[in-house]
């Protein structure tokens, strides 16, 4: 008997999703953008305090492990399971990098006394705390979203291993990818807001 | 139109656009070294959007997508950036 099943509502739903998660972020972008107008200084000296190579790496961290969880779904059509799940293994790996670059990032800055509401912070002006107040909240916001996808594509693995998702029927994994590739779009524009600023 | 749902992107096509995205980021962050004043962030803002746009095409398959999807991210991605012009040009002409 066939259980009725439609791939392409599932989609629907899940770019539906997405869009809001877009939204989310958009508004973030509309406070940092007027914030960086009113303290465009103070964002560009506190900008310099982050660093760019870090930056950089987990750019191109995260734009690799987009691509090997594309090239994953296309496997999985193939009907080549073992490389698909080489490809979301590896995938996640580079997400784990990426979170772990992020620790050793904030790890930097908080051991330097520069946390939200941290004593360091409130003595260099106003314009200082709204930066890294909209570092902190929006990279780990984002950072949340990394973790997130992890788990969704763990359980994408337990199903391609449990063959529930396969050559037939993989919207599940298809939609994890769109999730991990928003995270990516939204790091393509942190990353040149907050790290490229001369 | 089921040739078009059936369509399997090859690994190939994602390696080249793996290789287009970084060679994007590198300019970008080599574009900052050059000064460049206000039109910095434009350049930096640009060059984001013609990455995400390869992101959303070709990773997100949204260039053999129906119509419908192509519409919906472009009105989202359309109604962001009007609210912030719309915000910045009210602090800039308060």
């Amino acid at each position: 008997m066939d259980l009725h099943r439609d791939d392409l509502a599932s989609k629907t739903g899940m770019w539906l999703f997405l869009l809001t998660e877009m939204l989310l972020f958009g508004g973030l972008f509309v406070v940092y953008s007027t914030y960086r107008y009113m303290n465009s200084e103070a964002f560009h000296l506190a900008a310099h305090e982050l660093n760019t190579f870090i930056g950089t790496f987990n750019t191109i961290i995260l734009l690799t492990s987009s691509c090997t969880i594309a090239m994953s779904l296309t496997a999985l059509r193939k009907n080549n399971r073992q490389f698909a799940l080489l490809l979301l293994g590896i995938t996640v790996i580079l997400g784990l990098v990426f979170l772990l670059n992020k620790y050793f990032e904030w790890g930097h800055h908080i051991r330097a006394g520069i946390y939200p509401g941290s004593q360091v912070l409130a003595l260099r002006g106003h314009g200082d705390v709204l930066f890294f107040g909209l570092y902190y909240f929006m990279t780990g916001l984002h950072a949340l979203h990394i973790i997130v996808g992890l788990i969704f594509i763990g359980f994408v693995i337990v199903f391609i291993v449990r063959n529930k998702v396969n050559a037939d029927d993989y919207v599940l994994h298809e939609n994890s990818g769109l999730y991990w590739h928003l995270v990516d779009l939204i790091w393509i524009f942190l990353f040149p807001l907050f790290y490229l600023i001369t | 139109m089921d040739n078009e749902k059936d369509h399997i992107i090859p690994y190939s096509k994602f390696l080249q656009v793996l290789a287009i995205l970084i060679l994007l980021t590198l300019t970008s962050v080599a574009a900052t070294k050059i000064y460049l004043g206000a039109l910095t962030v434009f350049i930096a803002l640009i060059i984001a959007t013609i990455k995400s746009t390869f992101v959303t095409r070709i990773f997100m398959h949204l260039k053999f997508e129906s119509r419908m999807f192509n519409l919906m991210v472009a009105g989202v991605a359309l109604l962001i950036a009007l609210v912030i012009i719309v915000t910045l040009s009210d602090y800039l002409f308060r």
